[in-house]
């Protein structure tokens, strides 16, 4: 049971969450990508060992989509790694 | 009879009898007893059999380590596989054995034990593989025969959960755990404080110690009156923290909360920081034959001489390789026991060892060989450890010591480390990996001063406060020199009790190449069940390490994993059972369809509908053609309040919605409405539905049923994350809006009847569009879409509204024979139609071209959600050759087809080209119809298509239109 922090809440349990998966890279002008730089950018899902930034819904709570660093290997919730976490 | 009860002392009340019964007899117990302790106190020694061989078993612990002596609870208690050592003994209690029938002296499963040679390790795997080991596993697991789970609930008394918060958890009111509680809570952090035992004390208990100069107990005593009387400190007893979840987060089980009908409390905590302050377990030695009954663990029988007030055996010996085993010869001599000697394996024992019984012969540097005897032990025969001439020591009772295991359960399954010690010869905690630590005998400070010392500094730190002074308490200071096992044993030396695991098997598991300590445990199954190995999983690491040459740290342990003791699963589910666990959504109507005889089925998302109305003595059949004839030839209504409904608001929502559907959403104009689909960015249809403008910045759209909450979290997600800025908000009014959809040729006429204010002619109120008024004196919202392909008015009024539109509506219809519609008669309707049904003809295969609906994915759009998708997985089939596609199907000869069966090139037993996704009984077309997904079924409209049956039958079937009555739609527009 992760202990998930709402910008709005405050740290909530998991249970009050639904997981949106993995951030991917933001979604790119159509136009500008050819069928294999979309069909990369659709399927390629970060699954790293290690820290990965993720998506949660704060379904019952606020509503908010959120996103968070979590460490696979620990479930840590760990600083952005830009951020020097 | 060996066991007896002392006249005096203990935490047991003298004058409080107890009677219960043992397989079928009666005896009589004192309160403050355990079901095993009152046992030996009756002179019982035979209390079990094993699992696999059947051999006679007794009581070895005197708490949740013990691995044999497992009994069933019946009558009103009924409960199966219980520790006897954990079971308070309570008046009236009922118990029997498991593993053997009809007794425990009299076992026919024990000619298992004749054949015990051929039943070595991995046996059952190796014999048991063809054609799985599934088919044997029932039989085997019977004659195995451990207790059933109770056939039925307990008759009274109920179960609850709860959270608890709070800065400090420890677990363990021993010495260590309350000195850390006081430190903690005297400087001002919120403590829980959760014991297991029934009551506080821990290892003191069972000990004759003193701290400050008074018996440990009254200091005991008054620190649990102190940290009662704290406001911020919660204190369980016979409270379990069985599981260590993710940032530190703990389950707990509270099996006696004070509370009438309460059976147990189930505690959720979240922590700030955790001491496992859990104390230590002794383990046994491994030697011929020492699962007899008589052979104790030498801290069990510390327990029940001085806390018990039972001595187990009237001629002891005792077995150790370490230090603690003396107090227990000391405290035996005190109760008026005989001891004929301590074995020690070690040719050094320390003198203050010695010195707590100089009276005793001491046979260092000697080890026990062998029991003898067969329901009960009779003699050990020992011999010095160098090797040399044996000799039979006559006794009834076995003291045994190999030494103390820190109980790390809860610290490992926070993942936190650990390291094997040399000097203690145990595994410690090591490095947390949450905000954990670790106090007391759980940390390896064994003695009592180290362990009170352990849990205040340990507590210091957390609550960050000075250390303070810890009282006197004189203990023997531990020292051990391990001993794995009795390389002389002769006949079977168990390592694991409970599972009937002995040296042997082990050694053939590493054998057989099975080297990790892992794969030791699942080949062999030593360390799982009931106890999870408390007393034998070390010597199974020792004897792996003696075998392999190996250190114990590096062969490592198995991995811990919930939960420390059995659960049961009513404390898990707290009261969340039958309707709190998944609670029915109702409409303001489910009693008037109750009412009606309604067959109720749940339409998704847990809503319930009524499926059809069957009238007495009608066949489902005949009550759902006659719905759909109500709806075809006059008039039906149906309840469609659980639709998920969402209303959009904004400056952007137009252009939002043409980000999320396929087709353009934003040219709609206040009033209209449009069907579309949404898709998922991989281009998979999530959804179809209406999508109404209600003026310039308010829009409503809806979902399917099942999907409301999936639309819900979808569109937010890409409001939020994809779209920030945009002004749009979301609001979902699934439960604001409840409706009855009248339907049927005649739905006008009984719209007039009802009386309203909005204009229904055609032309006034077209097709897709929507009014706000009133129907029948009350406000109401109406939309003109179709689900049936009839002309249909779903009149939204709000909840409080909806009972008496209903009425009204019936009233109302009563002269047009007004039915109420059901489900199945929704789904005929929508398959004569054709229209889709988001589970059967939308899988996650198909896109919308496949289903004949290439019209709504809008090529005037640059970007949609999924549209590069589509066209990029289109171009990769060139164009869509060999997709399945949605067609209908005419059986030919007209019978029903199962939904599901397959399609077959030709009938032929091949790989399938489709499947049929519904086919029921047209009132319209008086046959049956379909409606299957097939391979370029476009094309071959007009052909004839083989479903083939499991079995070989093959059906013909004439591929048509999806469309099996009004493809032009007329009815619905009229
Ligand atoms: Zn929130």
């Amino acid at each position: 049971m992760l202990l998930i922090t709402c910008p709005f809440c405050g740290p909530r349990n998991e249970s009050e969450f639904v997981y949106g998966g993995p951030v991917k890279p933001p979604r790119p002008d159509p136009a500008t990508r050819d069928d294999a730089e979309w069909t990369e950018w659709l399927t390629h899902v970060p699954n790293p060992v290690g820290p990965v930034e993720e998506q949660w819904w704060h379904a019952r709570g606020c509503g908010t989509w959120l996103t968070i660093w979590r460490d696979t290997r620990s479930h840590d919730i760990v600083g952005a790694p830009h951020d020097g976490g | 009879m060996a066991g007896k009860r002392l006249a005096k002392g203990g935490r047991i009340d003298h004058d409080r009898p107890l009677r219960f019964t043992f397989n079928g007899r009666a005896y009589s117990g004192l309160a403050g007893d355990t079901l095993a302790s009152a046992l030996l106190a009756n002179g019982l020694r035979l209390t079990a059999r094993s699992f696999k061989y059947h051999r006679p078993r007794g009581i070895v612990g005197a708490g949740v380590e013990e691995p044999s002596a497992l009994v069933e609870l019946t009558g009103a208690d009924a409960a199966g596989n219980l520790q006897a050592t954990t079971v308070p003994l309570t008046d009236g209690l009922e118990a029997r054995s498991v593993n053997c029938w009809p007794s425990p002296a009299f076992d026919l499963g024990a000619v298992a034990q004749l054949a015990g040679r051929f039943i070595p390790a991995g046996f059952y795997y190796k014999t048991f593989k063809w054609p799985n080991w599934q088919l044997y596993a029932p039989a085997i697991r019977r004659a195995a025969g451990l207790a059933a789970a109770p056939r039925t609930p307990p008759a009274e008394g109920r179960y609850e959960a709860r959270y608890g918060h709070c800065d400090l958890l420890i677990a363990g009111a021993g010495p260590a755990g309350l000195m850390a509680a006081q430190v903690a809570a005297r400087a001002g952090l919120r403590v829980m404080i959760v014991d297991e035992g029934t009551e506080p004390g821990g290892a003191l208990l069972s000990r004759r110690l003193q701290i400050a100069g008074a018996p440990a107990l009254q200091w005991v005593e008054e620190a649990v009156a102190e940290l009662a009387a704290l406001p911020d400190v919660i204190h369980l007893q016979q409270a379990t923290v069985w599981a260590c979840r993710e940032h530190n987060y703990l389950m707990a089980t509270e099996r006696a909360p004070e509370r009438p009908g309460l059976m147990e409390r189930s505690w959720r905590i979240r922590a700030g920081h955790v001491i496992t302050a859990t104390g230590a377990m002794e383990r046994a030695i491994p030697f011929g034959n020492n699962d007899r009954p008589g052979v104790m663990l030498a801290s069990a029988v510390q327990s029940y001489v001085n806390r018990y007030a039972v001595l187990p055996g009237r001629r002891a010996v005792i077995f150790a390789n370490n230090n603690s085993a003396y107090a227990v010869a000391a405290d035996l001599l005190a109760a008026g026991g005989q001891v004929v000697a301590i074995i020690d394996s070690r040719a050094d024992v320390p003198e203050a060892a010695r010195a707590l019984v100089p009276q005793l012969t001491v046979r260092a540097g000697h080890v026990v060989i062998s029991a003898h005897g067969a329901r009960a032990l009779r003699g050990v025969r020992i011999a010095p450890l160098a090797g040399g001439p044996e000799e039979t020591l006559a006794c009834d009772l076995l003291a045994v010591s190999g030494g103390w295991n820190p109980a790390v359960h809860l610290w490992s399954q926070s993942r936190s480390t650990l390291r094997y010690d040399e000097a203690l010869a145990a595994f410690l905690p090591d490095r947390p990996a949450q905000a954990f630590s670790a106090a007391g005998a759980a940390a390896g400070a064994f003695a009592l001063e180290d362990a009170l010392r352990s849990g205040a500094e340990v507590a210091a730190r957390i609550a960050n406060v000075a250390v303070p002074e810890i009282p006197d308490a004189q203990d023997l200071p531990y020292a051990i020199a391990p001993h794995w096992r009795v390389e002389a044993a002769r006949g079977k030396a168990f390592l694991d009790l409970q599972n009937d695991v002995t040296v042997d098997d082990v050694h053939l598991a590493l054998r057989e190449g099975y080297s990790d300590v892992e794969l030791v445990k699942r080949y062999t199954t030593a360390g799982m069940g009931i106890d999870q190995g408390k007393t034998g999983n070390v010597n199974v690491i020792g004897t792996v390490a003696l075998a392999r040459g190996l250190e114990p740290g590096a062969v490592g342990t198995t991995t811990f994993r919930a939960p420390w003791t059995p659960v049961s699963f009513g404390a898990i589910a707290g009261m969340r059972d039958g309707q709190l666990a998944l609670p029915w959504r109702h409409t303001p109507v489910t009693q008037w369809n109750l009412d009606r005889g309604a067959v109720m089925y749940e339409a998704g998302a847990r809503w319930r509908r009524p499926g059809y109305f069957p009238r007495p003595g009608e066949t489902m059949q005949e009550a759902v053609d006659r719905e759909c004839r109500a709806v075809r030839f006059g008039v039906g209504v149906y309840d469609g309040s659980p639709l998920g409904k969402f209303e959009l608001k904004g400056r952007c929502v137009g252009r939002f919605l043409d980000f999320l559907y396929s087709n353009i959403m934003s040219s709609l104009t206040p009033g209209n409405g449009r069907y579309g689909l949404m898709l998922s960015d991989d281009g998979l249809i999530m959804d179809d539905g209406v999508c109404f403008r209600l003026d310039a910045g308010r829009w409503m759209i809806s979902t399917s049923t099942g999907h409301a909450e999936a639309i819900h979290s979808h569109m937010e997600e890409q409001l939020q994350m994809r779209c920030p800025g945009w002004n749009v908000l979301i609001t979902p009014v699934t439960s604001q809006w409840t409706n009855a959809t009248i339907c049927g040729p005649q739905a006008r006429a009984v719209m007039e009847a009802l009386g309203t204010d909005i204009d229904l002619s055609p032309e006034a109120f077209p097709f897709m569009s929507l009014r706000d008024g009133h129907v029948a004196g009350l406000p109401a919202r109406v939309v003109r879409v179709s689900f049936t392909g009839e002309l249909s008015f779903e009149v939204n009024v709000a909840p409080r509204h909806m009972r008496e539109l209903w009425d009204r509506v019936m009233e109302a219809g009563a002269d047009f024979g007004i039915l109420p519609v059901g489900s199945e008669a929704s789904h005929v309707l929508r398959v004569e139609k054709g229209f889709l049904s988001l589970g059967h003809e939308v899988d996650g295969t198909v896109d919308a071209h496949d289903l004949g609906m290439g019209w709504v994915m809008s090529r005037k759009k640059d970007d949609y959600l999924g549209k590069r998708a589509v066209a990029i997985r289109r171009a990769g089939s060139h164009g869509g050759a060999g997709r399945r596609e949605l067609v209908g199907v005419l059986p030919e000869p007209d019978c029903p087809i199962p939904e599901g069966a397959p399609l077959t090139p030709g009938g032929r037993r091949e790989a399938t080209e489709g499947f049929v996704t519904a086919c029921v009984w047209s009132v319209v077309q008086e046959r049956w119809v379909g409606l299957a997904l097939l391979e370029n079924g476009h094309a071959r409209q007009g052909e004839t298509a083989y479903v083939r049956l499991k079995g070989g039958a093959v059906i013909p079937v004439r591929v048509s239109a999806p469309c099996h009555y009004d493809p032009d739609g007329q009815r619905l527009r009229s």
